[in-house]
């Protein structure tokens, strides 16, 4: 478990950063957490000549308001967003699921940047992403774009992010009134991750039918995705237990599950229904449970 | 017992835990030597495969290369792994330390290099290019049977090790005579130890004294003296074995391994020491796995739940060579495969089976969780073909406190046991009937509520000489010190389970001492006596025992000499609190400390008393020890997703007195988690190629605190008359009882569905589809919660 030999910086603003992921390319590999990219190292399945420790970057770690926006700096640890007053109050989904991830340590040394770009198809944030419709921030020595969670992932653990670019920070926009949220997740039991998460938003309108819905799944497939067809069925309808049901049965449709040893495509498929459902019934009664 | 006990019997808290606690304590990992070199073994990627060629010359060219070693240049050198298992026509299959001309599992070291630190090494080792030439692997063991099967070993007959057998009583009778056959099918799967130190070696060797050093992350300090010494051809009173802390064992390392050796050997020939640390991955791949049993069983039953007979057909996957004591492992099972029930026709077949993973051997609890299992999970069975309650299944077939000694049909003689005592303090702690009420009735909600018993004996105490490979006694030497201290030596190997304190309990207590006045050695083979070790819950049975024994020589001693001090009649003289009483008058009395400088001055020692006070003692056991209980367990089982949850978990076991209930509890608890990784999540996966797919923690899953409830744990005690101080050891009595109550709580549950059985590990998967592909229909659908 000794990784190969590598260069390493440990640049202090964002444009040296930048300058050094230019300059080596694919050679040369992001340092956030290190809770993926030492493993893989160690395991000698990543081999990076150059390693860039983003660690330093001050600017990358923060959690702030812009302009009805929740803005969270890629640097933020799981820690960090599991514990914001500001995160609670804008999209508790997203601390909710950080709360979900791994164990204290990872929690204390993983980040949403890190979490995002490495993209594990059992990843937790990814399916909050989908369902909070957050802007994903990447910058690079040509300038910044920013890219719609729903067309960042791309593949297994394949995302928009080009080399030569660094994820800076997420941007979440304000929910509607009347909304609720929730993360339900079935464990891996060894690794923790998700062998089906779902994330799920749902707003109300003032008759308290469901104005929209939105639910992002994890750990189901080789990435995650919106389960679109059940958000369909559950928009401009008055909740039922039928309905939860009905819909959340849809959840995986159209998707072709995952299959390892941990969990056949059947179970798969069947565990992500039944913790959207949950997900659902828990994010009605936080929306039920909003005054205004 | 003749002393006063103030500490025996008592909570104390463990003497081990302030330096390991604080992270002061010494792992082979933390020493480091002078000139210190670091090996490093290159592995088979391939289950099977002929090794065509090693090239070693680009790794000896890397930066900071000392060695590269191949099998040619270990032959003659280094002999195959010892194997004490003895069984009538057992094939061979020695393991040697570098693969010779064919690898046999994944993992199995082809080459051994030696670098001058950890970087070059790792980095040298990717460079030694071995040519393979795959061969068809043999995993599964149905299959490895059959003729046209590919052999393990190219020169055996088949992949059959050994045939073992066992009959008791009139089988065939019985059979006739039973109203019905129950019969049941069932997998005790392999498992990986995962103790949370993997194993570490350091070498040196000193030219001018011919003196070889060896610390070893082991449980068996003299018997790995003794291999090594023979491996190696190196005269035995230069090798020093050491075995500093351990972090775990569990069985894995209760083993001799090829790195001891190479390293031993690397380290005379290159006259520097040598350290080798064990990776997690190498830890899954190289060292021994645990379990791998299934069994056939049938009992013979009458209507009214009298068991009249069993048969048992087991198959063992052996894994590719033999480790210590891998062939062995099963027969403990035929031994114990009736459980405490009045069996007295049985039949056990057992066959050992060469397949190309690594070997298995003993892991916590080694062929009794096994027989403990099969048997439970087939009582089970009978009581729900016969609608009988299995708490009143298992009461009709105990033998009664009145039949002990009791003989069974494999040949032991349980010493003790009131079984119906543990059954129905278990069964009033667990509040049984109305959890049976409450299981009702929540069933007529869809809810799946279960509850499992689990009735066990077990074997302990391992055991007269005549049943133990390498003999089954145990050693102690006591020296109290002019200064008033005890130091007490112990054969014992303890590695996390904490008989420094309550070896200390016991020589405190028989000596008239504080526990801080004793000290435990052990482990170091310059030290202590030659000893056996500590596995098979017998440190305290027997080590305790032979502690117990040296400390009663002394303690005469001591009263001789204070005797002739006091002018009085030793026999007429107790021995308590640092003092030497009179009992006829209390006002008489000499301190100990008096009477230890008198044994040291040795200027007015009584005639005939050699000077100093120093015993040693070797105990020998009579029998073994067959600690029992029952533990219940109570499940919910989630019905849309198959999640399994623990609910209650109540154990009673019965491990004679107490010595230190603490440690008691600790052991317990520990084997019940073990248990619980057994029954829901552990299992070493090998693929069709002999590819372990549970390779590492992201993959094999065992149990963390939040997969464990509040464990209620109670006592009965029946003391053994084995041995003086009424123990029976303790140590594997959680993962023996409990994990068939867990499955039998899980089977319980899932009745309504017309489920009779499901193999380990109760994967949430396996619990959904025996759910949702039920026979029964109607109970078969799943049902929305609300
Ligand atoms: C024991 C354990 C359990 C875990 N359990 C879970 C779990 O339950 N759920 C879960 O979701 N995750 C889990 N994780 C993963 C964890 O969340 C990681 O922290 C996360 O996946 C990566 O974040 P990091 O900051 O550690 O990134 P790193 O490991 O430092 O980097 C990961 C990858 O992302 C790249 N990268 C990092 N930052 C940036 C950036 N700003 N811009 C562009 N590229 C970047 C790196 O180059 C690298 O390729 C677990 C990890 C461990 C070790």
């Amino acid at each position: 478990m000794i990784p190969a030999a590598f260069e390493y910086f440990a640049p202090k603003s964002l444009d040296d950063a930048l300058r050094l992921v230019e300059r080596h390319g694919d050679e040369a590999k992001l340092l956030a957490g290190g809770q993926s990219l030492i493993p893989l190292m160690k395991l000698r399945l990543s081999v990076p000549r150059y390693v860039v420790d983003i660690g330093r970057i001050r600017s990358l770690r923060s959690i702030r308001e812009e302009g009805g926006w929740l803005v969270i700096g890629a640097l933020s640890t799981h820690h960090d967003v599991e514990s914001s007053e500001m995160v609670r109050l804008m999209a508790p989904l997203l601390a909710e699921t950080a709360s979900e991830i791994g164990d204290v340590q990872v929690r204390n040394r993983g980040t949403i940047g890190g979490s995002l770009s490495h993209s594990d198809p059992a990843a937790d944030y990814p399916a909050a992403m989908l369902a909070l419709d957050a802007q994903i921030v990447a910058a690079s020595s040509s300038g910044t774009r920013t890219i719609h969670a729903s067309e960042f992932f791309l593949d297994l653990m394949t995302t928009q992010l080009r080399p030569g670019e660094i994820l800076t920070e997420v941007r979440i926009p304000r929910l509607p009134e009347r909304s609720g949220s929730a993360y339900r997740k079935l464990h891996q039991p060894a690794s923790g991750f998700a062998l089906a998460g779902a994330a799920v938003r749902v707003s109300l309108d003032e008759v308290g039918k469901i104005a929209s819905a939105a639910i992002g799944i994890t750990g189901v497939a080789v990435r995650p995705f919106r389960a679109s067809g059940a958000e369909a069925m559950l928009a401009g309808k008055k909740p039922s237990p039928k309905l939860l049901a009905d819909a959340s049965e849809k959840v995986a449709d159209g998707v072709e599950p995952l299959a390892d040893i941990h969990a056949s495509a059947a179970y798969r498929r069947a565990a992500a229904s039944v913790y959207a459902r949950r997900a659902l019934e828990a994010a009605l009664a936080r929306a039920e449970g909003e005054k205004g | 017992m003749a002393t006063a006990t103030k500490l025996i019997g008592k909570p104390i808290k463990r003497k081990e835990d302030p330096r390991l606690v604080q992270g002061i304590a010494h792992y082979v990992d933390d020493l480091t030597l002078p000139g210190m070199l670091h090996l490093g073994i290159v592995r088979s990627p391939y289950a099977h495969a002929r090794v065509r060629s090693v090239d070693v010359s680009k790794a000896l060219a890397a930066p900071g290369v000392v060695a590269v070693l191949t099998a040619e240049d270990v032959q003659g050198a280094i002999a195959p792994i010892p194997c004490a298992a003895q069984i009538p026509d057992m094939k061979p299959a020695p393991r040697p330390v570098l693969a010779t001309n064919e690898v046999r599992f994944v993992g199995e070291g082809v080459a051994a290099v030696v670098a001058a630190d950890r970087y070059a090494l790792r980095d040298a080792m990717d460079l030694v290019e071995v040519d393979y030439e795959p061969l068809p692997a043999v995993v599964d063991l149905e299959k490895a049977l059959r003729k046209d099967s590919p052999r393990v070993h190219d020169g055996l007959a088949d992949n059959a090790a050994y045939h073992w057998a066992l009959e008791g009583g009139d089988v065939k009778k019985a059979f006739k005579q039973a109203d019905r056959v129950v019969k049941l099918r069932m997998l005790n799967q392999r498992l990986i130890p995962v103790a949370m130190e993997p194993r570490a070696v350091l070498a040196q060797y000193d030219r001018g004294d011919n003196r070889l050093t060896l610390w070893s992350s082991s449980q068996i300090p003299h018997i790995l003296r003794t291999q090594i010494a023979a491996m190696l051809n190196f005269p035995e009173y230069g090798v020093y074995v050491i075995v500093p802390e351990v972090g775990g064992g569990f069985g894995s390392k209760l083993n001799v391994y090829p790195e001891e050796a190479l390293a031993c050997h690397l380290a005379i020939k290159l006259e520097k020491p040598v350290k080798w640390n064990e990776g997690r991955r190498e830890n899954f791949l190289s060292t021994i796995h645990g379990r791998g049993e299934s069994c056939d069983m049938e009992l013979a039953v009458k209507r009214d739940g009298t068991i009249l007979g069993m048969r048992a057909r087991v198959l063992a996957d052996l894994g590719a060579y033999y480790q210590l004591l891998t062939p062995l492992i099963p027969t403990l099972t035929g031994l114990m495969i009736c459980g405490c029930y009045r069996i007295q026709n049985l039949s056990v077949e057992i066959t050992g089976v060469l397949t190309n993973k690594m070997a298995t051997d003993a892991y916590r609890g080694a062929g009794r969780p096994e027989a403990t299992y099969f048997v439970e999970r087939a009582m089970d069975a009978v009581a729900a073909e016969l609608k009988i309650d299995p708490a009143e299944l298992r009461r009709k077939n105990f033998p009664k406190p009145k039949d002990f000694p009791y003989a069974t049909a494999t040949g032991l003689i349980y010493d003790t046991a009131n079984y119906q005592g543990a059954l129905e303090l278990a069964l009033k702690k667990s509040g049984y009937k109305a959890l049976r009420r409450q299981q009702a009735a929540l069933r007529k909600k869809g809810r799946l509520l279960g509850i499992g018993l689990s009735s066990y004996v077990e074997i302990c105490a391992l055991g007269p000489s005549s049943a133990m490979p390498a003999g089954g006694w145990e050693s102690a030497t006591i020296r109290i010190e002019p200064t008033g201290r005890v130091r007490v030596l112990t054969g014992s190997s303890p590695h996390g389970q904490g008989e420094e304190t309550s070896f200390s309990q016991i020589a405190a207590d028989m000596l008239g001492v504080g526990l801080d006045d004793v000290i435990i050695v052990h482990g170091d083979t310059s030290a202590v006596p030659y000893g056996i070790g500590t596995f098979g819950s017998r440190t305290l049975a027997v080590g305790g025992t032979a502690i117990y024994r040296c400390c009663e020589k002394l303690r005469d001693k001591l009263l001789k000499i204070a005797g002739h001090l006091m002018q009085e009649d030793p026999a007429k003289l107790v021995l308590r609190a640092k003092q030497i009483v009179s009992k006829r008058d209390p006002k008489k009395s000499i301190s100990f400390a008096e009477t230890v400088g008198a044994a040291y001055t040795a200027k007015t020692l009584p005639p005939g008393v050699e000077p100093g006070l120093e015993a040693t003692h070797f105990y020998e056991p009579s029998n073994f020890t067959f600690p029992f209980g029952t533990h219940v367990a109570v499940v919910e089982v989630d019905r849309e997703t198959g999640e399994v949850k623990l609910v209650k978990y109540v154990a009673v076991d019965d491990c004679g007195n107490l010595i230190n209930p603490l440690l008691v509890e600790g052991q317990v608890q520990g084997g019940i988690v073990q248990s619980i990784g057994q029954a829901m999540l552990e299992e070493a996966v090998y693929d069709d190629q002999g590819q372990l797919l549970t390779g590492e923690l992201m993959d094999y899953a065992i149990p963390r605190a939040a997969d464990v409830p509040k464990l209620e744990t109670f006592h009965t005690v029946t003391p053994t008359p084995v041995n003086p101080m009424g123990v029976k050891g303790v140590g594997e009595a959680g993962t023996i009882g409990a994990t068939p109550a867990l499955v039998n709580a899980v089977v319980d549950a899932l009745a309504p569905f017309g489920v009779r059985h499901l193999d380990m590990p109760l994967k949430r998967e396996r619990v959904w589809k025996a759910i949702h592909q039920a026979p029964s229909e109607s109970a078969g659908r799943p049902r929305r919660s609300k």
